[in-house]
């Protein structure tokens, strides 16, 4: 498969964005990836500009480089340490942890649902559970990946069972936001978000090509702060694109959103 | 079933036969990882009823859920990791079916940490700002004895009896769990009243003079009351490093869970040969270890 610059996918131009979530990290950040996007975008970032990013295998292992997605083969993970489950949620208590995640709800305080939807004894959707999620928001670094950007997704009012932390001062004791919570990116398959309006709103930070600031907020259902200067997400280079490749060898990518998009719009 | 002080050996009825309804019951293993399903077949088929299930779920919870066995499930998540949701315990927790104590990840593993120190609490930020708080009125949160911070004050899970399979064990209790990550099987266990493992292998005590082997047996044996060797004993979970989970009986296992559930019983849980029902030693030998 050869690139030309103005040909790639949706996907790797949302992995490229998603790299950057991890450019302002601490040299030896432990990243903790979920899922098929957040996971090349970490490896994209290490492989990139953040050389000292710690990972897993995905089971037990520290990994000393990223293990590809998709089938492994005849590839070995080159463990460089262990990181079993009893000693991440150590690292979630200390905070040196940036976690990549994949909630099915997020709301305009940056409150993520994980859990259920609908009446809480006996819910008409009933998820994974709040999983590591309240310790993670209110501890770690978080940025969140968002396949479909709609109403379903980024919801008016709160997120139906709050299962990770936000900007909500009337949840806390004291209305003050415990030390740990730092909230940073939202990447969508419209729009790249951060937390830097005023008291952590919610701020578009970026439009993918050919996407206008007002689909982005006709398909959220709170309030978004526009920047003055507002403008596109960057496309992945050729070299960022070959080392997605070499990521992903298999092309699980074409697989994370429906009918694999390119990553322009036909006009 | 009068067993010696060192001698734990005991079947998997006799351990379940030791259980009572109503009692908090804990089961090691993660997700479709190390879960003692022996000894959940064996409660399935049993008369006990309303228990308190404590777990990182996956298919114990689920069966547990659809045997109708659950009256309170303490849990953070319910997965069968290679199939993210599950489908048992997603239909008994929308129909209501049992009360639920819903905690973080840390949280959880704190909880069984106090227990297993006989304090009432151990405090942590987790928690804070979620509904984790909003539905368990019961967690109360402390202000710090020595600043302003404030932190939750994680209840101690205190266990009747614990449940964990592990790689090999000897007939005085000491075990050796040989898949790569031990879990919190041993927090399960200190948690507890009483413990049982089951165990792929009864080993001789001497197999555990051995340096590599001591760095993974973290439950020492005066914390185990039963041993009962049953090989496969975690299928259709992993024990690592003997086998992975059964992708093909647990998507089989997942179909069935609004319609098909005492079809499963009588084929499988009820089954005089697990074993050979499920595909033979062999194929159960063969399943890859998990990895994502």
């Amino acid at each position: 498969m050869s690139y030309t610059e103005n040909d790639f996918t949706l996907a790797e131009l949302c992995i490229a964005a998603a790299s950057e979530i991890f450019r302002d990290e601490t040299d030896e950040v432990f990243a903790t990836l979920i899922g098929t996007l957040p996971k090349i975008a970490g490896y994209l970032a290490k492989a990139t500009f953040k050389p000292g990013m710690m990972m897993s295998d995905g089971i037990y292992y520290l990994a000393a480089e990223p293990v590809p997605v998709g089938p492994r083969g005849d590839y070995q993970v080159k463990a460089e340490g262990r990181i079993g489950y009893e000693r991440v949620f150590t690292i979630v208590a200390k905070g040196n942890r940036h976690a990549f995640v994949g909630p099915v709800q997020v709301d305009r305080f940056g409150q993520m649902n994980l859990s259920c939807i609908g009446e809480y004894a006996a819910p008409k959707v009933t998820m994974l559970g709040v999983r590591g999620l309240p310790g993670n928001t209110v501890n770690n670094r978080t940025s969140m990946f968002f396949a479909s950007h709609n109403k379903r997704a980024l919801v008016a009012n709160e997120v139906d069972m709050v299962s990770g932390a936000g900007y909500n001062p009337a949840r806390y004791p004291g209305g003050k936001y415990p030390k740990g919570l730092d909230h940073r990116q939202i990447i969508t398959n419209l729009c790249v978000l951060d937390f830097e309006g005023p008291d952590h709103a919610i701020r578009v930070r970026s439009l993918h090509p050919g996407v206008s600031f007002d689909e982005v907020q006709d398909n959220t259902g709170f309030d978004l702060i526009r920047p003055d200067d507002l403008g596109e997400t960057a496309p992945p280079t050729q070299a960022q694109l070959d080392i997605i490749s070499k990521f992903d060898p298999h092309d699980i990518r074409a697989y994370i959103f429906k009918d694999n998009p390119p990553g322009r719009r036909a006009a | 079933m009068s067993h010696s002080v060192l001698d734990k050996r005991m079947s998997v009825a006799d351990i379940v036969g030791d259980l009572e309804s109503g009692m908090t019951v804990g089961i090691g293993g993660w997700g479709a990882r190390q879960k003692p399903m022996a000894l959940i077949r064996e409660i399935v088929k049993s008369d006990l009823q309303d228990l308190t299930i404590v777990s990182y779920g996956g298919c114990d919870v689920g069966m547990l859920a659809s045997a109708r066995k659950i009256k309170k499930l303490v849990f953070s998540f319910v997965s069968l990791d290679a199939i993210p949701l599950e489908s048992h315990f997603r239909r008994a927790r929308s129909a209501g079916e049992f009360e639920v104590m819903e905690v973080d990840e840390g949280m959880f593993q704190l909880g069984l940490k106090a227990a297993a120190q006989n304090l009432d609490f151990l405090p942590c930020v987790a928690g804070l700002g979620t509904d984790v708080m909003t539905y368990n009125p019961g967690i109360k949160t402390i202000q710090s004895p020595y600043s302003d911070e404030h932190y939750v004050a994680m209840p101690a899970i205190n266990l009747d009896v614990a449940l964990c399979h592990v790689t090999e064990a000897d007939q005085r209790g000491n075990s050796h769990i040989g898949g790569p990550d031990m879990f919190f099987d041993e927090w399960f266990c200190r948690a507890a009243k009483k413990a049982y493992l089951t165990c792929e292998r009864i080993v001789e005590t001497s197999a555990f003079n051995d340096d590599h082997k001591i760095l993974r047996m973290p439950i020492e044996r005066n914390l185990v009351t039963g041993v009962a060797e049953v090989p496969f004993g975690a299928h259709p979970t992993s024990s690592g490093p003997d086998y992975g989970f059964d992708v093909p009986h647990l998507k089989a296992y997942s179909a069935i869970a609004k319609e098909g559930w005492d079809g499963y019983v009588s084929e499988f849980v009820e089954a005089d040969d697990y074993v050979s029902k499920v595909g033979g030693a062999d194929h159960i030998r063969s399943l890859p270890l998990p990895a994502f």
